[in-house]
């Protein structure tokens, strides 16, 4: 560990250092990149959306393609599936990710189902879209007057394309009393979106059509908006269009926005159906922010994602305690080097604390003190066999085995469920803490079988806390560098050569 | 009740932290442990390098010896039971011949010699050794007892520990077994620690469980009136135990035989930190100087040593002497 011109003291601490600044980057590009929030209970927004998708098959070929939404300011898709039994499947990905559908054959009513898992989240920025071209437009007239006309007041009164854009849906504003606009209005009707679009090429202003999703929770049979995206050079904007009597759609105010086609190309092309429809059903969940990154995560194979995500759920729960042990230990390496507490076996109580976890505290508190004890008085009658050390450990083995089987029938027969789950105690690390105890109270007596059985069921409790504790269950299990850390704490505590907390009561002859 | 750390920096307390990191693991090279770990080899080492230690009757190695005791121990009025192995004084046993078949303990029980046949066993599979692991018993001759010391200790011969840095005598105290620690040696289970001067043998300060006191607590001895023969004697034995095991931070356990004089009983690389409490002052500042001391001024002689460390560590008595 020596390195070269430096001294062995300032290599350790660089080392340390080291080790503490890397767990500390870690834990924070796992924060910024990942978006895993370092504070557990941190809710996060999660949109469960169903498309669906209805036509009748008219017992030919069949090719439906239907836009599907992609990450966009605002939101992350989590989570993709499609529903559709006999059907050929195609996620294209692409400028607008679309969902294709085939079948050789289909007759009759046909239901398809798409889901996205959509997480609310700021991190998503803005996808660059290029303005589309604008083609040439002439409406039949008397319209294509009409229009030029109210383009032109529009113009009068604007700066910029948006400014134009904005005076422009003033007009259309349906209490208005504009003649021309009525006249366009009325024929146009439910094409209004379309028209809008084409009076602004008209004008030779870039824009297209788009359809977004209002977002509302436990919503079903909802219908998209139309939206208007708007270019001025290399920016754009989206507007909504004037609301009018005969609009199905209402938008909603704080609704949040989720684009579903964002390109000016149909939401849904059936080939080979007819009577074609789409509706939309959505459901939203707050989530702990703990259970989504889990998706988050698992759904990124890059080399530097190095999570525990991305094991199997099974896995996944193994690691989740023993990334808890350093944790554990650490209390221990705190508790014995800078307090002074003296243990039963060094790591023992880690590994009570672990089967703590399993037991909850009170039970398996209680189940601890009457094995430990039910041990050390058949111990104590082991004592005078005089038998070998490893056959007097395997008795222990087999009373402390006898004595949990013991308890657990008798605890079920009076009813106390919870005294079963004194089988989750490790049963060989307990006999090894009886014959500890046992040596010990021989040696030395009961005195110093109180202290290091207490100070082991103190450490036990308090390493139990720090395990159970949610915010650390999930710094630990969410973030890889918080080992490093602790490695380094460790370090450090582990050069410390200062008195220990119960020195300063032990040496108390020298307060003078 | 506490000690603010300041205060025992100020005495030179040395803390358990940094006698594991500064002088245990610097100046103990972990391949030399067997060699205070196992009274055995320490024996046959110190018996080359021509210390004194109590002579050995026998040693057990295996069941067929058990067997043997009998034969072996046929000529022996009175010997000590010791686990090569074992830490602390665990599993020895002090007997004295009562008849052919009998002992008696040091505490007047009598035992028979099935009752010593098991022990044995229990010593051979290991039941004191450190880490469970199979031992070897050996069996030596008793400690004359100096008159001297009647009434300083309750049972049991009193033993001088003795700190070694670097092969300087430090700091050392006497232990004197009481009633509360059941005959043993022991401080933490109730023996009293008597402080002594490097110097002179004279005692310092002494303390039980922590608390300073004047007099045995059994006997009611004086403890100030304690006083060691060939003090000079002793410490250059303990001194030169660094020769022998090459551990730089030792504590020997002295014995004083009424015939022979200062013995070696059995070293410690880990000796404890009561010490000070018994001399009442810190090791701090005596291991220090001699940490900064030169390798010329290292490289002499136990006598040299000893007699340079009496110099340096004389110190004034904090016992009242009585009045």
């Amino acid at each position: 560990m020596k390195l070269s011109g430096l001294s062995p003291r300032l290599s350790f601490f660089l080392l340390a250092g080291v080790l503490f600044i890397v767990g500390i980057l870690l834990i924070l590009q796992r924060h910024w990149v990942y978006e895993v929030p370092l504070l557990y209970g941190e809710t996060q927004t999660i949109w469960s959306v169903e498309a669906k998708v209805e036509y009748n098959a008219q017992d030919k070929p069949v090719s439906v393609v239907m836009s599907r939404p992609s990450n966009q300011k605002g939101f992350t898709i989590l989570k993709e599936a499609a529903a559709s039994p006999g059907y050929g499947l195609n996620f294209l990905d692409g400028n607008q990710p679309q969902a294709q559908w085939t079948i050789r054959n289909a007759n009759g009513k046909q239901t398809l189902f798409y889901r996205a898992e959509i997480l609310e989240s700021d991190s998503e920025e803005d996808q660059p879209i290029p303005a589309p071209v604008v083609p040439f437009v002439s409406l039949p007239e008397p319209f294509d007057e009409a229009a030029s006309n109210i383009l032109a007041n529009a113009y009068g009164t604007s700066s910029d394309n948006f400014s134009f854009t904005r005076e422009l849906l003033k007009q259309f504003n349906h209490n208005t009393t504009n003649q021309q606009v009525v006249l366009l209005r009325n024929h146009y009707d439910q094409q209004l979106p379309q028209l809008l679009v084409n009076m602004l090429h008209k004008a030779k202003v870039p824009a297209s059509l788009i359809y977004g999703l209002q977002l509302q929770d436990s919503r079903r049979r909802q219908g998209l908006i139309p939206l208007l995206r708007v270019w001025d050079g290399d920016e754009h904007a989206l507007f909504f269009f004037p609301a009018s009597p005969s609009d199905n759609f209402k938008i909603k105010k704080n609704a949040p926005l989720l684009l579903w086609q964002q390109t000016g190309a149909p939401v849904l092309d059936v080939i080979g159906g007819k009577q074609s429809s789409i509706h939309f059903s959505m459901l939203k969940r707050e989530e702990s922010a703990f259970a989504n990154i889990a998706q988050n995560l698992s759904s990124q194979y890059d080399f530097l994602n190095f999570s525990i995500h991305s094991l199997p759920i099974e896995e996944q729960a193994m690691f989740q305690t023993i990334l808890l042990i350093p944790i554990g230990a650490l209390i221990v390496c705190l508790l014995r080097i800078l307090i002074g507490i003296r243990t039963s076996g060094t790591f023992m109580p880690v590994l009570i604390a672990l089967a703590f976890i399993q037991t909850s505290l009170i039970t398996g508190l209680v189940g601890f003190l009457l094995v430990v004890t039910t041990g050390l008085f058949i111990r104590s009658y082991l004592s005078h066999l005089n038998l070998l050390l490893v056959a007097r450990i395997t008795a222990v083995i087999i009373s402390v085995i006898a004595i949990i089987s013991v308890f657990s029938v008798l605890a079920f027969k009076l009813g106390l469920t919870e005294g079963l789950k004194i089988t989750f105690f490790p049963m060989i690390i307990l006999s090894w803490t009886i014959e500890r105890m046992s040596i010990l109270w021989e040696e030395e007596g009961g005195r110093e079988v109180m202290i290091q059985g207490g100070g082991s069921l103190l450490t036990a409790i308090l390493v139990y806390g720090a395990m159970t504790n949610p915010w650390v269950r999930h710094i630990t299990f969410n973030f890889i560098g918080i080992q490093f850390v602790v490695l380094s704490l460790v370090l450090l505590i582990g050069s410390y050569t200062g008195y220990r907390l119960l020195e300063l009561t032990r040496f108390k002859v020298f307060s003078r | 009740m506490w000690a603010f750390p300041w205060r025992l920096q100020q005495h030179g307390i040395l803390g358990m932290n940094k006698r594991n990191v500064a002088y245990i693991s610097r100046h103990n090279p972990r391949h030399l442990y067997p060699l205070v770990d196992n009274k055995l080899k320490t024996k046959l080492l110190a018996q080359q390098a021509g210390i004194t230690t109590p002579n050995l009757i026998t040693t057990i190695e295996s069941q067929y010896d058990v067997s043997q005791l009998a034969q072996r121990l046929a000529t022996s009025q009175g010997f000590a039971v010791k686990p090569a192995k074992g830490s602390g004084g665990k599993g020895i046993l002090v007997l004295n011949r009562h008849d052919e078949h009998h002992f008696v303990k040091n505490n007047g029980n009598l035992i028979t010699l099935l009752d010593l046949q098991r022990h044995v066993s229990n010593i051979l599979s290991g039941l004191y050794s450190l880490g469970g692991t199979p031992d070897v018993a050996i069996i030596e001759e008793l400690i004359e007892f100096d008159p001297q010391f009647n009434g300083y200790s309750f049972e049991g011969v009193p033993d001088i520990r003795v700190i070694i840095f670097k092969g300087f005598p430090v700091m050392a105290m006497m232990r004197l077994a009481t009633r509360a620690s059941d005959g043993k040696a022991n401080l933490h289970q109730g023996a009293v620690g008597v402080g002594l001067d490097i110097a002179t043998g004279k005692p310092l300060h002494a303390v039980q469980n922590g608390e300073s006191i004047l007099h045995h607590p059994d006997t009611g001895q004086d403890l100030s009136q304690l006083k060691i023969d060939n003090w000079h004697e002793l410490l250059v034995l303990a001194a030169s135990c660094y020769e022998v095991t090459g551990l730089g931070y030792l504590g020997a356990d002295m014995v004083l035989d009424l015939s022979k004089g200062p013995m070696l009983l059995e070293l410690n690389a880990r000796p404890g930190l009561t010490i000070q409490v018994a001399n009442g002052t810190g090791l701090l500042h005596r291991l220090q100087p001699i940490d900064r001391l030169s390798a010329t001024e290292l490289n002499q002689g136990p006598h040299k040593r000893v007699a340079l460390a009496q110099k340096w560590f004389a110190s004034e008595p904090l016992i009242n002497q009585p009045s």
